[in-house]
Order: C-alpha cells, then sequence, then structure tokens
C-alpha cells in the first residue's frame, strides 16, 4: 500500500484544527504548546464560540500563541494576562474569555495578578503551562523547576535550602473560594489529550454558565529546556514531574477533591 | 471684592467643613471660590488648616502665605499663621488654649470664645460654626440667606434638620466676638 | 444636565469620567488621588452608565486591566500618584506600543522613592519624555484648575482614540486637593457593544464575528516591521505638534520678563504676575497646557520680545531643560521651584525673578548653574 492510499478522510484519526492557522508552529518539535494550542483551538471550533472568544498570550513561549490560534488575541506584558483578561471579562462578560500562560509568567511574575483574578472568581479560564522550566529564554530555573533539576540558573540542581521548593501553585489556587474548578493534565499520550479535551470543553462550559475561574493545569516536556530527545523528555515528565504534580481532578465544581 | 481666609486649628474642630461652607457660600451669591486644605497626616489629631478665597474676579492662586483674615483655634496655628495676615488685616482667634497670645499692632485682633460657648449650648459639634459667626459678625462677606443655602448644599440631607442649630450658633457666634488689644509688654 | 458643584479635583475628575461615558476605571489607592476611587465607588456608576469600577490589587495590575479593556476598544483609565505611576510605566509602554488608547492620570506628589504626600511636579521629566521603555511619548495634559481636571478627561480621552495612544493627565496633590466651583457636562451615553464594534471592529479585539481577526500587540520579531512599527509612533507625535499643542498667554502683549508654569505653580505664577506688575515690572505668564507637545514656537518667538525667562516649577528643574531648548538659549532662562511638599508662594516667585533674572543680567546663561532651588 502506497502512503497516498492511507491518507483519506475515512483513514483520519488526528488533523489539525480549522481555527489553528496556517503558521508554521515555531515551538521546538515535540514540546507540549503545540499539542496544547490545537487542543484549546479545536474545543473552541467544536462549541461554536470562535467568534466570541478573546485569548491572551503574554510572555514567554506562549507569546506567539496568536501567531496559531485563529481568534481575536491580546498580547499582555510578562504575568499580566490575568489583569488584561479580567479587564475583558468585566467589560465584555458575554464573551469566552482565557489566557494561556506558562510557569514563570503564571507562578513567578504573575503570582498576584494570578491569586487575585482567581480570588475574585473572574468568569474566565485560565490554562497553565508548566514544564517546569524558562523555555523562551534558554532554559533557566523556573518556580516549579523540580529539586535537584539542572537548570542554566541551577546549573548544580535546585537547592531546596536556597531556592524554595517547586511551588505548587495549582493546589494553592484551589483552595480560593472564588475558583470554580481546578485540574492538572498532560499531553504526551492519546489517552491523556482525550481527558484534557474534556476538562478544557468542560472549562468553557462554565464560563457560558458563569460558574466563574476555571484552571486548568497541563504538564508539558520542554525537551530543549531539559536537554533531551522529546521521548526521554516525555519519560522524564512521567517519572519525575508527576509524582510531585500528580495529575486529575483537583476541585470540581466549586468543591476541592480529597 | 477679594478675601482671601486661612482658617487654621485641631483636626476634628471642624475647620475644613467651615471653609467649604464658606465657599459654598460664596458660590450661592455667584461668586468665585477656591478652598485649598492641608491634607495627609496632619488631619490625623494634628493641625488642619484651609486658605479659603472668594473673589468676584478669576482666583489665580489657591495657595497664599499672606491673607486678609486669619482664624485662628490652636496655638500651633498662632505661632504660624500670626505673621500670614495682611498689615491692616484680621485676626480672630478663640483663646482656648492659647498660651501665647498675638502681639502684632499693624492689624485688628479679635477673640471669639468658642469653645467655651459650643460647651454651653452642649454641642460641641457647632463650634466651627459659633468661630463663622464671629467672623461674619466682623466681616460680612456672605449674606446670612446664601450661608443657609451654603449650609444646605455641603451637609447631607439628612443633617438639613440640624440647620436651625447652625443659625443658632452663627447668631450666638455673632453677639459673641470682642476685639482684643494687643498688651504692650511692660519695659 | 449640566450641574454647578463645589468639588475637590479629585471627585471632579471622576464625575467627569462617568458622565463622559467612560466604560471602565481600575485604580489602587495611594495619596493624594485616593479620592478618585472612593468617589467612583461611592456613585455606583454601574447602575448610571454601566462603567466597570474595580480596585485592583496593585497598581501594575491596574494598569493591565486598562490594557485590556482598551485592547477591546473600551474607554479605560486609571489613576495614581507617583510612585505608583512609576509601577504602571511598564504598562504604559506597552499601550503606546500596542497602539492603544487609554487615560491615566497622575495627582502628583514628592519624591524620590516614597518622599511626600505633598504636591509636587517633580514627575515632569516622566511624563513628557517617555518614562516607560522605548521610543514613545504620552501627550500630556497638566490641568489648572478644578474646572480643567473634570474638562480634561473627555478631552484626553477624544486625543486618546484620535491617535490611539495612551494620554496621561499631570495634576498634583494641590490641584487634586482644592475645591472650586465646577460645571459637570450632561452625561454622555456609553457607546453600546454594537456602536463600540462598529467604530473600532477593525482594530480592537471583540471576537472576531463577521470579520478576520485582530491582534493587539507590542511585539514584533521582525526588525523591519517593528522598525515600521516605530516610524508610525513618531509621525503620530509629529501630528500631536501640529495639531494638537495647548498653551495659555496671560499679559504676555507687553511683558519685559516671561514666568513659564504649568498646573498648580501656573495658578501661584499667575498671582505673582499680578503683584509684580502692582510693583511696576511687566511679567507675562505662558502656560502650557499640553507638555507634550511643548509649545516651543510661541517660546522661541517671546523670545524676541522678552530679556529672561523664569520657569516655575516645583521641582528642582525640568521644565526649564525644554524652555531653554525652545528659545535656543537666545535669553536667559533660569529655573525657580521649591521641593519636598513645599508651594512656593507668589512672594517667593516674584523675588525669585527679580533676583535671578531682573537684577542678573551679566549671568552665562548657557551655563549650568548653581542650584538654582531656594
Amino acid at each position: 500500500m502506497e502512503v497516498l492510499d492511507i491518507i483519506k478522510p475515512e483513514n483520519q484519526v488526528f488533523c489539525k484544527s480549522q481555527l489553528m492557522t496556517d503558521t508554521p508552529l515555531s515551538y521546538c518539535p515535540g514540546c507540549g504548546h503545540g499539542t496544547a494550542n490545537n487542543l484549546i483551538m479545536e474545543v473552541i471550533d467544536e462549541m461554536g464560540i470562535s467568534e466570541d472568544t478573546i485569548g491572551v498570550a503574554p510572555v514567554g513561549c506562549s507569546v506567539l500563541a496568536y501567531d496559531f490560534m485563529n481568534i481575536d488575541m491580546t498580547q499582555a506584558a510578562h504575568g499580566r494576562a490575568p489583569a488584561v483578561a479580567t479587564a475583558i471579562v468585566r467589560t465584555w462578560p458575554e464573551k469566552y474569555v482565557f489566557t494561556y500562560q506558562g510557569d514563570g509568567d503564571l507562578a513567578a511574575i504573575g503570582t498576584a495578578e494570578t491569586i487575585h483574578a482567581c480570588n475574585r472568581g473572574e468568569n474566565m479560564v485560565i490554562f497553565f503551562i508548566n514544564n517546569g522550566i524558562y523555555g523562551m529564554t534558554g532554559g533557566q530555573m523556573a518556580p516549579t523547576t523540580l529539586e535537584g533539576m539542572k537548570s542554566s540558573t541551577s546549573p548544580y540542581g535546585r537547592e531546596i535550602a536556597t531556592m524554595g521548593s517547586p511551588l505548587k501553585i495549582t493546589e494553592l489556587i484551589a483552595n480560593l473560594p472564588g475558583v470554580y474548578s481546578v485540574s492538572r493534565h498532560a499531553l504526551h499520550t492519546h489517552k491523556h489529550v482525550r481527558k484534557a479535551k474534556i476538562a478544557i470543553r468542560q472549562a468553557f462550559e462554565n464560563t457560558r454558565l458563569k460558574k466563574g475561574l476555571s484552571f486548568i493545569e497541563i504538564l508539558s516536556n520542554c525537551n530543549s529546556g531539559w536537554k533531551m530527545t522529546p521521548n526521554d523528555a516525555n519519560e522524564w515528565m512521567v517519572e519525575n514531574m508527576f509524582p510531585y504534580f500528580p495529575l486529575g481532578d483537583i476541585k470540581v465544581e466549586g468543591k476541592l477533591k480529597v | 471684592m477679594t478675601e482671601e481666609i486661612i482658617i487654621a486649628g485641631f483636626g476634628g474642630q471642624g475647620v475644613l467643613s467651615m471653609g467649604k461652607i464658606l465657599a459654598y457660600s460664596g458660590i450661592m451669591q455667584d461668586q468665585e471660590v477656591s478652598w485649598l486644605p492641608s491634607y495627609g497626616p496632619e488631619m490625623r489629631g494634628g493641625t488642619a488648616n484651609v486658605t479659603v478665597i472668594l473673589s468676584d474676579e478669576r482666583i489665580s492662586s489657591p495657595y497664599l502665605k499672606i491673607v486678609d483674615t486669619a482664624i485662628i483655634l490652636n496655638q500651633q496655628s498662632m505661632d504660624k499663621f500670626e505673621a500670614s495676615v495682611k498689615p491692616g488685616g484680621i485676626l480672630i482667634y478663640d483663646p482656648n488654649g492659647i498660651t501665647a497670645h498675638p502681639t502684632r499692632t499693624d492689624i485688628k485682633i479679635y477673640q471669639i470664645e468658642g469653645t467655651k460657648l459650643a460647651a454651653e449650648m452642649g454641642n460641641k459639634k457647632i463650634f466651627n460654626m459659633v468661630i463663622l459667626g464671629g467672623y461674619l459678625k466682623i466681616k460680612p462677606v456672605v449674606k446670612i440667606e446664601n450661608v443657609i443655602e451654603g449650609l444646605k448644599k455641603s451637609i447631607s440631607e439628612r443633617y438639613h434638620h440640624l440647620i436651625p442649630l447652625n443659625l443658632e450658633a452663627i447668631t450666638l457666634g455673632m453677639n459673641s466676638i470682642v476685639p482684643y488689644k494687643v498688651v504692650e509688654p511692660v519695659s | 444636565m449640566s450641574e454647578l458643584k463645589l468639588m475637590k479635583g479629585n471627585e471632579a475628575l471622576a464625575e467627569a469620567a462617568i458622565r463622559a461615558g467612560v466604560d471602565a476605571y481600575f485604580g489602587y489607592p495611594i495619596t493624594p488621588q485616593t479620592e478618585i476611587i472612593e468617589y467612583l465607588m461611592t456613585a455606583r456608576p454601574e447602575n448610571r452608565t454601566g462603567m466597570v469600577v474595580l480596585q485592583a490589587e496593585s497598581e501594575i495590575a491596574a494598569i493591565n486591566m486598562v490594557y485590556g479593556a482598551a485592547s477591546t476598544g473600551k474607554k479605560a483609565m486609571t489613576s495614581s500618584s507617583s510612585p505608583g505611576i512609576s509601577l504602571k510605566l511598564e504598562g504604559i509602554s506597552y499601550l503606546a506600543g500596542a497602539e492603544l488608547p487609554a487615560v491615566i492620570v497622575n495627582v502628583v506628589r514628592g519624591g524620590p522613592g516614597l518622599g511626600t504626600i505633598q504636591p509636587s511636579q517633580a514627575d515632569y521629566f516622566q511624563s513628557v519624555k517617555g518614562g516607560g521603555h522605548g521610543d514613545y511619548k504620552l501627550y500630556v495634559l497638566a490641568p489648572a484648575s478644578v474646572q480643567e481636571m473634570a474638562d480634561f478627561v473627555e478631552d484626553a480621552f477624544d486625543i486618546a482614540f484620535k491617535y490611539r495612544a495612551p494620554v496621561l493627565i499631570l495634576s498634583d496633590g494641590l490641584i487634586g486637593q482644592m475645591m472650586e466651583k465646577v460645571i459637570l457636562k450632561d452625561q454622555k451615553p456609553r457607546l453600546t457593544d454594537a456602536e463600540l464594534i462598529e467604530k473600532q471592529g477593525n482594530w480592537a479585539v471583540t471576537g472576531k464575528k463577521g470579520r478576520e481577526r485582530n491582534i493587539i500587540t507590542s511585539l514584533d520579531l521582525q526588525s523591519e516591521r517593528m522598525e515600521a512599527r516605530v516610524h508610525r509612533l513618531q509621525k503620530k507625535y509629529a501630528q500631536m505638534e501640529q495639531e494638537d499643542l495647548r498653551f495659555e498667554k496671560i499679559n504676555c502683549d507687553d511683558a519685559d520678563y516671561l514666568i513659564v508654569a504649568y498646573g498648580s505653580s501656573a495658578r501661584i505664577s499667575q498671582k505673582a504676575v499680578e503683584l509684580a506688575r502692582a510693583k511696576g515690572i511687566k511679567v507675562g505668564l505662558l502656560r502650557p497646557i499640553t507638555l507634550f507637545p511643548f509649545p516651543k514656537q510661541a517660546l522661541f518667538e517671546l523670545a524676541n520680545q522678552v530679556k529672561g525667562i523664569l520657569s516655575v516649577e516645583l521641582n528642582a528643574g525640568q521644565m526649564v531643560e525644554d524652555v531653554r531648548l525652545s528659545v535656543e538659549h537666545k535669553i536667559p532662562v533660569e529655573h525657580f521651584g521649591r521641593t519636598g511638599g513645599i508651594i512656593h508662594t507668589p512672594e517667593e516667585i516674584v523675588a525669585a525673578l527679580e533676583q535671578k533674572i531682573i537684577n542678573n543680567g551679566s549671568f552665562r546663561h548657557h551655563k549650568t548653574r548653581e542650584s538654582s532651588i531656594l
């Protein structure tokens, strides 16, 4: 059988969302960002809300998300996406608003904006891509860098005594009364992608029903930053990230999972 | 006509609101007005002062060092503002708590026992209205009907029933202000 | 119906914002401008016009909220005082870079650092020379009365939307805290979402219904495109200088000497002019109403008429540099100002004029002189 015999609509199991632009992804090959971008667009497209959705992309690898997500988007200053999105939600309460932030953005420089937008229960979705490193600037230590993990600014491994523990900001946020739903996902297998997709859909449904803030953390590899092949990076993520940042629901319909 | 006034005393004496009532009264008779307070931590129990200008013309500087009239309600303000009165100008003060009385001989000085009178009336809050009455007796820059309108504008409606009490205090002040003669130091 | 009131500058500005149909205010308390957010929270504008008022978690969050609302075409504003404005500068630079209309109010207090809460004009450089990073400028309006605090809100939004650029209202503690008569304009309706999309839909992010998507960003990693963007900004600034310069000349026709002052200093200087003229000194006052654009040409022309200029500012000497540049060193230009929260009196200004300008004909004005502060 020739290749072209296989590439037929009836055989298709995966495709780029129609809501993704044709701009080639600038993410590193093997990086989880591409899958996350595509998945969010897929859900927005399927829900038929693309004309009423406004996305906010801040600084980091997510800065160019607007090159790929074919919807109205605003680029925000480093860490400030939740504040930017707050104003959009408040002045356009019928729109679907989301932020798409990395770990440095959301859990370091933007901690205040993140916590306060969550605490106010703004009716929006926050996507938090956690790969434990600053990818865009070339592999520096992030607030979520694991203990002992090497980065260009923790070259001998993260030392808890001087650099603090990896920040579980998602668990912290889940404890805020204004937050409606919190879950943590990964996108390295089909099974995980399908689970994440259900959660993303639920998050935008929450917006539609004015339930308040939905927070979705997505663990991702950063093969460039971690200096591994994509496969090795995924394996490393499963072995090292999952135990510290366990997957699953953390808060459902306003109630913490015990 | 332009009248430039500094009112100075302790925070809580109603210095700022007295200035505000005066300014609103000026507006009621179509005058230009400005009201410039001292602000910040000074307000919290410390000294408070406000510069009020009423004029028939556009007011240039709302901030002044030299004024036509100084109304002085505590010793710290006496120390600071006695020198601010123009030669030939007016200084009105409440002797309550004053240890060093004014000494200038090139201005007209008046005393009004505002603290004592307000206490006798059984309402310390109308202290500033007693003082205002005294001032208006010496300098009738605003008509009493405009003061009533000014009061209506500057205090919230639920306190409008207190306007007659305020007027009573103003009248009391008018009847109680007396000239003060500087005692020349014995040589 | 327009309405005559006695109001503080800060309160007048807040009420005028509601009446101008502003969509959103985001702020954080700081003396001496806190009355703005207090007034807005008390006035319940959400019931009057649907205006959104939100106390942010910081000045940084507040300016980024302004950025968010502005990126959707809404009329959004914030206010703060000097240290808070320093925090907002990153966001202001982003607003300029992303070409967003917004209004920022600075009710200036003295610095540097925490400084004092008393009035000051020490943020002149920060306001007119950009302030934040990058090649941008702000259109800067300097109110000198409570009436102008009210009127400039609408003026500022007109300019902000004309150029799609951030506009700064540079006030100070004196103008913000004092009360004067103010005539408040009639209530203007806010734009409906449909009207907004009709007017701003060609650039604002409102959801891409019936059109190609819009993107708001200040980033361009392609250098030639980024340079083109910087040039586009500079063209706006040149156009502002051509079309939207504002200043006021008082008693300048027969003046032998000139005072240049803005905001509260202009008010106090006006009294100084009265005092000086009473003494027989012919002094005029030029009051820049916009600090950028600056009245360069008017000053250049006056330099042919007057013998010297005193720049009166509540700072250690900032605007004086622009005055000197404007007159191209043709005549002596000196600075006078108080700092630390002390306000110069009209008498002090007259004395400074006599000492530094009138009786000091032989000094070499092009050299840096010793401190010009009293």
